[in-house]
């Protein structure tokens, strides 16, 4: 049955058949028994992109435009290392980077990390820090 | 001058240790309206904002930025922005006007209109507002759990109790930093002991935050915090960018999110450039949606006495709530911070939240005393438990704090306790005692742990990390150690970061396991009979405290003891002159037997005879039938009496001297403190009454004084008279009565 994000909701009790782990256990299969069993891992028992893509929908559905956004922005960052997600925080955080720098954050999340929205919001960030004067200050060159 | 004494005696009250300050715009200073906030205003040029609140593009700080970038919808701004204050502020609270249409108004309104808009409400049409505009249908409640030892079988056992109180979430910090995996997994565990679908937090640092968040041992985090002018933004080291990026970097690992705002947080961080408290917190919070945040902890939150020491402070807090529900945000409303020295003050701030419910009606109840809370919070606290739930039974309002019973609380605390125990037996971690686990079971606070090896404890909760790990690791421990349901539980946690269900608006997980959000459970108050209304089985449960007496079985004892009266014959009217009639109510030592302080009935019948031969009258009893009222039984007595002088007595101990020639309600002496009286109270009547009798000249009794006797004893008062009137016999005639012999 295709996915309808006006009624699917919640995935977990209304759509378990659309949801699975990362590596592609099914929501039911995630139990104690199988805990039990062996076959749980901790690293495996998150939201896929596809799952919060989903959750974007169901915003969208309801009318909450910038959450679905975020959202989405989520579902990109889903896949992206944790030490990079955070090195990418710092980089946004005011005087920290030069434009040069985000733009190389946003190249590099448009491609490598397949991350084309959050590489558009580090942009428009970019572009704000420079007319406001918080990106990084000049350091003195010898 | 000298000091008047009751200007003094007002000084002292707790209430006068906080300043009240009049308005200085300048600093910040003021409540709402401000003389510097801007004029509404929205320019549009073709999918460009040129100019919002008065200030043109070009001079946008980054925060105007943001709000143009993604807070503004422009299919709806020029219609809504075309509107009036007064039109937009009058369907606020029109019931005709859903919150659906309200909403999508709000998305293109800008701060300065914004915040102008509900300014116009007054307090109680805001309450209205905010019930009508909610996001979740019913409202719910969050905790905090710490303590200063940051014991973990106390944090299980509080979380535990939070949860079986009804709290869907639970927040947890730390007084040391490195000590918060253990704290997160004491909480997860106890939290899951007592309700499994808790969801729980450790506010720490944000990357630590994360980190805990990814091993599975935290699912929401609320420690974003926005302010609404750029140089503050600044010196909290964020921009709404970085605040945005960290909100998606949550929500990628599962996390729920919602941000903190508050009023008078720029002034008190120097930057408010001048700016209103109200006006600042709707630029905070335009950004706050436009960020994609599914909702807020606001309500000026730790600057609330700041708030509340400018005029209308308490007001602004409101307006800053119902902001937040108008643009389709969670609000979790404060209430947390201490608002005031005084339990007045307090209480009246917190019915703005309560009556109308948010969909957190506080941002953190200390469910432990104050003396453990590390948020330096405890507005509410472990103490206050009753007053919040008689408070909710006396307004029939859900503030989604449940009576649980102290034999059950005892078991769930203990039980989570030993839960704790086990995970820390199964991961190798510095034990947790069986003494500890019955001190944390029972405790008043950490001061009844004992103390741990907090070298030894730092050290496992360095292992946390750097082994991560993880959620499920917790579960294995206590299924291994025959606490397969608490596993069951954490696991059923796992399972929600995979379904991502809670990160919608407002979402919290129902004891089954399912999410109840503003998506599935949305608000739909559209006056009378709609929306959540406390009734049913919920209503008995949040009516029915623990301490609740039956009505019935409280008089039911009241018939104890020998009867002491035999009833003689039909009473007739005496002709002594120094008589003095003892006119008793109809159930008097018969189906009563004692005053309402106790007082045998028997004894009080001699206390009273005795005063009266004492002063030289001679007493006569008579039961009163006809009637209950103190008044007549008195009036009838004095009727009887050869020298027109009686003694009235109900049962519940009330007396009155009475003379025949006076009117029934009116009277000599009367004496309504009954809970005062002793038996020298009644011998003192009864000498005053033969005083009457004898034509001597009497002083009255003292009169005694308690006003709190009748909050305390209205009850056991009515109960007591609804049996003095049971037994009255319809028309019957006076009969006297000749006391028992005392065995």
């Amino acid at each position: 049955m295709a996915f309808d994000p006006g009624n699917d909701y919640p995935l977990g009790s209304r759509r378990p058949d659309l949801v699975t782990t990362p590596s592609g256990l099914a929501l039911e299969d995630v139990t104690l028994e199988a805990l039990r069993d062996g076959r749980l891992d901790a690293d495996d028992l998150r939201a896929t992109p596809e799952t919060l893509r989903r959750q974007a929908q169901i915003a969208l559905a309801a009318g909450r435009k910038p959450l679905a956004d975020n959202l989405a922005r989520a579902a990109e960052l889903a896949t992206v290392p944790h030490e990079t997600i955070l090195e990418i925080y710092t980089a946004l955080r005011p005087h920290r980077s030069s434009a040069a720098e985000l733009e190389a954050w946003a190249a590099r999340l448009e491609g490598e990390l397949a991350a084309p929205l959050t590489a558009a919001f580090v942009r428009e960030a970019a572009e704000v820090y420079g007319k406001r004067g918080q990106l990084a200050r000049e350091r003195a060159t010898v | 001058m000298p000091r008047s004494k009751r200007f003094l005696s007002r000084e002292g009250r707790e209430l006068r240790r906080e300043l009240l300050i009049s308005p200085a715009p300048e600093l910040g200073l003021v409540a709402m309206n401000g003389p510097n906030d801007p004029e509404p205003g929205l320019e549009l040029a073709g999918d460009r904002i040129v100019s919002l609140d008065g200030r043109a593009e070009a001079d946008f700080d980054s925060l105007d930025w943001f709000v143009a970038r993604y807070g503004i919808d422009f299919e709806v701004a020029e219609e809504a922005m075309a509107r009036s204050d007064d039109e937009l502020a009058r369907m606020l609270v029109d019931i005709d006007v859903p919150r659906a249409e309200l909403v999508r108004l709000s998305r293109g309104l800008t701060p300065a209109r914004l915040a102008r808009v509900v300014s116009q409400l007054d307090p109680v049409e805001m309450m209205f507002a905010l019930k009508k505009l909610r996001a979740r249908r019913a409202p719910a409640n969050q905790a905090h759990v710490t303590n200063l030892k940051e014991n973990p079988a106390l944090l299980a056992a509080d979380a535990a109790e939070a949860a079986a109180r009804g709290f869907a979430e639970v927040e947890t910090t730390v007084g040391v930093s490195r000590y918060a995996p253990l704290n997160a997994i004491a909480v997860l565990v106890g939290s899951q002991t007592g309700r499994p679908g808790v969801m729980t937090q450790c506010a720490v640092e944000e990357r630590r935050n994360l980190q805990l968040a990814i091993q599975g041992l935290v699912t929401y985090a609320e420690t974003l915090s926005v302010y609404g002018t750029e140089p503050v933004f600044v010196d909290g080291d964020d921009t709404p960018w970085s605040k945005a990026f960290l909100a998606s970097a949550y929500a990628s690992r599962g996390v729920k999110v919602r941000f903190t705002s508050g009023g008078g947080s720029e002034a008190l961080m120097g930057r408010s450039e001048g700016k209103s408290m109200l006006y600042l917190e709707a630029r905070c919070l335009s950004l706050i949606r436009a960020a994609g945040s599914q909702g807020v902890q606001n309500g000026s939150i730790s600057c609330v006495a700041l708030a509340l020491s400018v005029p209308a402070g308490v007001r602004e807090i409101l307006a800053e709530n119902l902001l937040a529900a108008w643009l389709d945000l969670e609000v979790a409303s404060g209430n947390d911070a201490i608002a005031s020295h005084s339990e007045i003050r307090k209480t009246a701030k917190l019915m703005g939240q309560f009556l109308p419910g948010t969909d957190f009606v506080t941002s953190g109840y200390s469910v432990m005393p104050r003396y453990d809370n590390m948020f330096g919070g405890g507005n509410y606290d472990a103490d206050d438990l009753d007053e919040w739930l008689t408070m909710q039974r006396d307004w029939q309002v859900d503030a989604a704090i449940e009576p649980v019973a102290e034999d059950e609380l005892v078991r769930v605390r203990d039980k989570a306790a030993r839960a704790v125990q086990a995970v820390f037996a199964g991961l190798g971690f510095p034990a947790v005692t069986d003494e500890e686990v019955e001190a944390a079971t029972y405790a008043l606070d950490s001061r009844d742990l004992p103390d741990r090896d907090r070298a030894a404890d730092v050290a496992a909760a360095d292992r946390v990390l750097g082994e991560r790990i993880s959620g499920l690791d917790v579960a294995r421990a206590l299924d291994e150690r025959g606490f397969a349901d608490v596993a069951e539980a954490i696991v059923g946690m796992q399972q929600q970061r995979v379904s991502a269900d809670y990160l919608q608006t407002a979402a919290i997980i129902e004891p089954g396991g399912t999410v109840s959000s503003a998506v599935n459970d949305p608000n739909r108050y559209e006056g009378p009979g709609t929306g959540y209304r406390l009734e049913g089985e919920r209503w008995q449960l949040l009516q029915k405290l623990p301490h609740e007496l039956d009505p019935r079985a409280l008089t039911g004892a009241a018939a104890k003891g020998n009867r002491q009266v035999n009833e003689v014959h039909v009473a007739k009217i005496g002709d002594r002159s120094d008589e003095v009639v003892i006119a008793v109510g109809p159930a008097f030592a018969d189906g009563l037997r004692e005053t309402i302080n106790g007082l045998d009935h028997g004894e009080v019948l001699r206390a009273i005879a005795d005063g009266v031969r004492e002063a030289g009258g001679e007493p006569r009893l008579v039961r009163v039938r006809r009637i209950s009222d103190v008044a007549f039984i008195g009036h009838d007595g004095a009727c009887l009496s050869g020298s027109g002088i009686a003694i009235g007595l109900q049962s519940k101990g009330t007396a009155v001297i009475h003379r025949a020639d006076l009117q029934p309600l009116d009277n000599l002496e009367l004496f309504g403190m009954s809970p005062l009286y002793s038996l020298e109270s009644y011998r003192a009547m009864g000498r005053n009454a033969a005083g009457y009798a004898l034509g001597h000249a009497v002083g009255p009794v003292p009169t005694m004084m308690d006003n709190f006797a009748r909050a305390k004893l209205i009850v056991r008062t009515t109960l007591l008279h609804a049996r003095e009137t049971e037994a009255i016999v319809e028309g019957a005639p006076p009969v006297e009565l000749a006391l028992t012999e005392v065995p």
